[in-house]
Formats: structure tokens, sequence, C-alpha cells
């Protein structure tokens, strides 16, 4: 080390002064690192603030979907008005009379005292006699005492009573007229109309076009559930038995390069390449049905799959090779070393890997499209296990898709109270993806 | 078995349990091994010497096949352990890492138990027939690596939790739980303190009296104290194989004697 010795003159006098005292070039450094911390807090409350912004407007949108108004009337109906209203030649409006002479009774009790007609009833909750004689001919036990009718009300009556619509910006029409918010107050004064929690809406299926009320998301979760089946019951398998084969075994040669490319590209295909794959291959060749959650799952299982394989390699690669070593020296096989010690040591990442695969699967809409999962679903629930694969079903995120691209503006609702859902599933899923990681992860 | 070129050498063939003749190893165009001859001895603690880089590590990776495991790795001539080729397509590495140990550089207990970590060998080659067989498998491979008083009270807990040196010995238990004729020891130490390697290097001549041992070591002072016959590699070359005291005190190849007094390497 002879060099020492040769102190380079220009950096002599930058060493000397006070430590007590910054220099100029501290000082500049320090303002630099200022401002670096400066553009990293901006980030990051820029990145919260649009989160806020964001999770405040889907709730402030979403939660009037799950509440609807009702008409809560109780009637008491004789035997004798019973065969009356059945020997009559137009049976629900028997039943829609029997209903209004209630209303207006109860309504007089309270000293409210309102004009109204059956056709007013009508826009406000429907065809009320037909779901009287439909409930006093399924029990017919209940007659001659009092029951209690909750009746959902119409969309407009919910926009009413949400602040959607107001008496300035109603439109007369068929559905609704001005008059019938004089109705609607006084009901409401009256506490028969008012607002409580939708469960049809969680657990229903999808209703028409003009019934936006009745309107449920449950029978695509129920799709949503069996197509995320068949992804992971696929898409698990085949990708960590690729991944393993690619990183484990297969040699390195140009071949095996030109797979490792393609899967990455593959990762980055849009979804509707898939869609429109799945259409070709799984309907119009293989003839699968058509809207079944089975295909949906399918196509969804190609989109997956380059995920999982990507992820798992990547915690495959991750085992320390020492670990392989080990095995391989006291004479365990390449398959033992793998399943034995490699495997489990990756599992935490395969699993978050599978886990936000599926999430992904989930809220995936455009394949679905293609493959006709947005058709309106009159049949609601499949009727077993084996018909949730096959029979038409609908996926939460094109259901979704479906209400919003609808007319009536309660749809709307339905849109944002379906993504809350949406979301609710996606962050469960998460969460067992981290509790899964963290029980798997050997902290020692 | 052996050819006739080889009975000219002066070797006792009656002790060699590993014979290697004009062995070249090349990774992918590099020349890493070149014409190694060589024969370790049964019951005998050979030390492989010399600077980074030399060798030593490949070679000994070649009497197991570890280096099977590396695409572009490419063994020639003949290795032979008790007059069998262990290149010969007929022999399964399996088989043949349950017959030659290996101990690594670094410590490297799997993430399981030390009951898991010595039990593993014995479970997949089927040495056990019944638990308390096992038990005393495991405890007679935990004794023979001078580690049984220290876990004998903690066997389920984790093999990862012990010191750098309590590892290195339960790696040790776990290669000798196999029953194996042979036990390679690539730089054991180069992971402990100065205690811990006193005690590996102890274990390493108790060890003697049951295997033939191969160890990799850059210390010149350790192979003076560990072994009996000492190889010195010098850039792929085995450039002189004897007697360690001899190798230590008087060596025949220049190169050895510079290595050893400190002038290369």
């Amino acid at each position: 080390m002879s060099d020492a010795s040769l102190q380079s003159p220009s950096a002599a006098p930058a060493r000397k002064g006070s430590l007590h005292r910054q220099d100029e070039r501290t000082r500049k450094r320090n303002a630099a690192e200022a401002r670096f911390r400066g553009y990293g807090i901006a980030a990051i409350a820029v990145g919260v603030f649009f989160l806020v912004v964001l999770a405040f407007s889907i709730i402030r949108s979403g939660v009037p979907a799950f509440t609807h108004t009702v008409l809560d009337v109780e009637i008491t109906l004789t035997q004798q008005q019973f065969d009356e209203a059945e020997a009559q030649l137009f049976k629900t409006k028997a039943y829609a009379g029997y209903f209004n002479a209630t209303l207006t009774a109860e309504l007089e009790r309270r000293g409210i005292s309102v004009p109204f007609d059956e056709a007013a009833i009508e826009r406000l909750a429907g065809k009320v006699g037909g779901t009287l004689r439909e409930f006093y001919r399924a029990n017919p036990d209940q007659l001659g005492q009092p029951v209690t009718f909750e009746l959902p009300a119409s969309s407009r009556v919910d926009g009413y009573f949400n602040g959607r619509v107001s008496r300035d910006t109603l439109q007369e029409s068929r559905f609704l007229m001005l008059a019938d918010l004089d109705l609607v107050d006084a009901l409401s004064e009256a506490g028969i109309i008012h607002g409580t929690f939708n469960w049809n809406f969680i657990t229903g299926a999808d209703s028409g076009v003009d019934n936006p009320g009745g309107a449920g998301i449950g029978a695509s979760v129920v799709g949503s559930f069996f197509m995320m089946l068949v992804v992971l019951f696929l898409s698990l398998p085949i990708g960590v038995a690729a991944s393993i084969y690619l990183e484990e075994f297969a040699p390195q040669n140009r071949f095996t390069d030109l797979i490792e490319v393609n899967i990455s590209n593959l990762a980055a295909v849009p979804s509707i390449v898939f869609g429109i794959l799945g259409l070709a291959v799984f309907i119009q060749f293989a003839h699968l049905p058509q809207s079944a959650p089975l295909v949906g799952g399918l196509v969804l299982t190609l989109m997956t799959l380059p995920t999982i394989i990507i992820s798992t390699r990547a915690s495959l690669k991750a085992v320390p090779p020492s670990i392989r070593d080990a095995a391989l020296g006291v004479g365990a096989s390449k398959m033992q070393a793998v399943f034995h010690h490699v495997l489990p040591l990756a599992m935490p990442g395969i699993l978050t890997g599978t886990i936000i695969g599926l999430a992904q699967a989930l809220g995936e809409t455009a394949p679905l499209l293609l493959i006709g999962m947005v058709g309106f679903v009159a049949r609601g629930y499949p009727d077993g296990f084996i018909a949730g694969f096959t029979e038409p079903n609908s996926a939460m995120p094109a259901q979704i898709y479906t209400w919003a691209a609808r007319a009536d503006a309660s749809f709307y609702d339905k849109a944002w109270g379906g993504i809350i859902i949406l979301l609710i599933f996606l962050l469960t899923m998460n969460i067992i993806a981290i509790i899964l990681r963290r029980r798997f992860e050997r902290r020692w | 078995m052996y050819d006739a070129p080889q009975t000219q050498r002066e070797v006792d063939l009656t002790q060699t349990k590993i014979a290697a003749r004009n062995v070249q190893v090349y990774y992918g165009d590099t020349h890493a091994i070149k014409d190694v001859d060589v024969n370790i001895e049964d019951k005998t603690v050979t030390a492989f010497i010399g600077p980074s880089g030399c060798g030593k590590s490949t070679f000994l990776r070649c009497l197991n096949r570890m280096n099977d495991t590396i695409d572009v790795c490419r063994v020639e001539g003949d290795i032979l352990i008790d007059g069998e080729d262990i290149y010969d397509k007929r022999v399964d590495p399996v088989q043949l890492r349950a017959k030659v140990g290996m101990v690594f550089q670094k410590p490297n207990p799997f993430p399981k138990s030390i009951y898991d970590n010595v039990a593993y060998g014995p479970r997949i080659h089927g040495l056990a027939k019944n638990k308390a067989d096992l038990d005393d498998i495991v405890e007679r491979a935990l004794r023979r690596g001078a580690i049984w008083d220290e876990v004998k009270d903690r066997l389920q807990s984790p093999g990862t939790g012990l010191s750098g040196g309590q590892q290195q010995r339960l790696c040790i238990a776990r290669a000798v739980a196999t029953e194996p004729e042979v036990l390679l020891m690539d730089e054991p130490w180069s992971a402990l303190d100065p205690i811990a390697t006193a005690q590996v290097e102890e274990l390493i001549d108790e060890l003697r009296q049951n295997y033939s041992v191969v160890i990799v070591t850059h210390s010149m002072q350790q192979a003076a104290r560990v072994s009996q016959k000492t190889a010195f590699f010098h850039l792929g070359n085995l450039v002189e194989f004897g007697e360690t005291g001899q190798i230590f005190t008087n060596p025949e190849d220049p190169r050895t004697e510079s290595y050893i007094t400190g002038r290369i390497g």
C-alpha cells in the first residue's frame, strides 16, 4: 500500500473545517434527500386519496342497492271473500279490490285521506292481486287470519325514497304519476311504506328489464362459484405440474426457452382473445353448452394458467439450491427431493399466486361476454351440482356489466351494489391468501 | 477389473475404496479437471487441498455424481468404487449417493425437526422396519455426529434453530444415518467458528474408523491435522498425492511447495 501517502492535494481542503458546520456539498445532499422523501410521501398521499375517493363513491352509490322500499299491509281475508273472488271472471282484480279496501281502511283509521285507485296501487307495488291470490291458493289455512304482506315497491318509488327521483324531476308516465307521490307520502306518514334491507338483492336472480326491484346477484354468485371451481381444479394441478417440470426437470435448451418466452407472453394476452378462442374451440368446435360456467371456467383457466405458472416457478426458484443438494446428497431421487422438500417450501408462494390468479379470473368480464354468460337468466339457481356447471348462468362481473348497460336508472344502483359484493369476494380471497401464506411459511 | 497400467502404480489395491483413472471434467467448453488419477483408501481421511477454483470441489462432486444436476457438466474417464464404475449406465445415482454420503460447505439442514432431518435418509431407503428401529438409527447417527447430548431433549425442535456448528454436525449425522461407506465433505468448516471447527475435526477423526472420508479444504493446517493422505490440486491438475506428512514436509513438486509455503494460492 505504497500509495497511501499519495494524498490528492485537491481532496485535502474539503476535509478541513468544523464538524459542527455543514459544508455546501452535505447541505445539497441533505436537501436532495429531503426532496426525495417529499416526493415519496406525496405519491403515497395521492394513492391513498384516490383509494379513499374510490371506496367512498362505491359505497355511496352501492348502498341503495341493499335497501328497498316495501309496503307493509296487514290483510285478513275470509273464506267467503276467497270463494267470491275465485268465482269471478277477473279473479286477481277482485283480490286487488280487497287490498285497496284494506289500505283505505288502514289510512282512514290513522286519519289520513288521500284519493287513489287500483291503477295507482299497481304503479306503486305492481300486480298486488296476483300476489294475494297466489298466497291464499297456496296457503288456504291462512284464511280468516291476519296476514302481513311485505310488497316491494316499484323502482320509481324506490328512487323517490333514496333521492334519485323528486317531484321536480319526475316525468309523468305509466310507471309513476305526480299524484302517486301524494299517496306515497301519505303511506309513508302512516308507516305503511318504508325502506328495509333487500335480502333479495343478495340471494335472488336477475330480473326483467322493467323490474329492477326484483334483481339479485345471488344466481350469478353461484355461477361465479362454479366457474372458480373449474378454474381451481384445472389450473392449479396443470400449472404446478408444468412449473415443476420446467423448473426442476426440463433440460435447458432452445425449446424450453421458447416455451418460457411463450408462457410469459400468454400472461400478457388480452383476455378477450381467450374469450374468442373459447368461443371457437369450446362452443363451436367441442359443442359444450353455451353460457355455461363450465365453458367460462375453461376459458378463465387458460387465462389463469400463465399467472400460476409464473408465480409457481418464481417460488420454486426461491427455494435455496442447498435444500435440493441436501436431499440428493442423502440419496433422494429428484422427484423425492422436489416433492418432500422443495414443493413444501414453495407452497406459500404457489398458493398466493393461485389465489391472486383466481381473483383475477373472478373479476374478468370480457371473455365471458364472448361465450354468452351475459344472458338474462330467468331460471335463477341451478338444479344441482352437475347442473351448476352445465346450465346457463351468469357471473358476477358479467351481471354487473349487464345491469350497468340497462336503461332503468335503478339498475345503475344495482351495478354498484354488485361491485360491492364482488369486492367483498376479492377481499376475502386476498385475506385467505395471506392466512395461507402465514400458515405455510416456515419461520425457521 | 482394473486395467493393466493401473496395477503398475504403487497402490495397495486391497485397501482402495475409490479409484479414479484419467478423469476429465468439462463445464461446457471449460476443461475443469484434467487427467486426475487417484486412489482413495478405505478407513482413511483424504484431504484435497489447493487454491480456489482448482477443481477440488468439482472432483469431489464427481465421486457421488452430484455433478449430474449441472446440465453443462460432462465427466470422462473412470471412477470406480469397490471396483465398480459409478458412471456406468446401469448405476442409479440414487443408490450411489446412499453409499457415498455428502456434507456440504454451508450447513443445510432441512427446515424440519432434528429427528426428521436424520430420519429422512433411512426412511426413503427403507432402512427401518418400524418406529423403534428408526429411533435407534436416529440416535446412533446423532451420537456418531457427536451432537446427541446436545439435542436429545429437543429432537422435535427445528434443525434450522441450532447454531452453525450444531447444524453442520446435524448434517454429518444425517449423512451417516444412511450407513454410507464413503463420506465426502466439501469444506464443512467454512461457516464455522474455531470451536465448532475443532469439534468437527475431532468428529472426522472418529468417523475414520468406519468410513472412508474425503474432505476438501482451503486450510493447509486443517488438512495436516485431520488427514492421512493429501492431494494437491492446481488449475485442474492433480499435482501431487501422497502421505500427508510427506506432502507437508517434503513435497516433490515445486508447485506444492509454493502453495504450502504461501507463494501461490
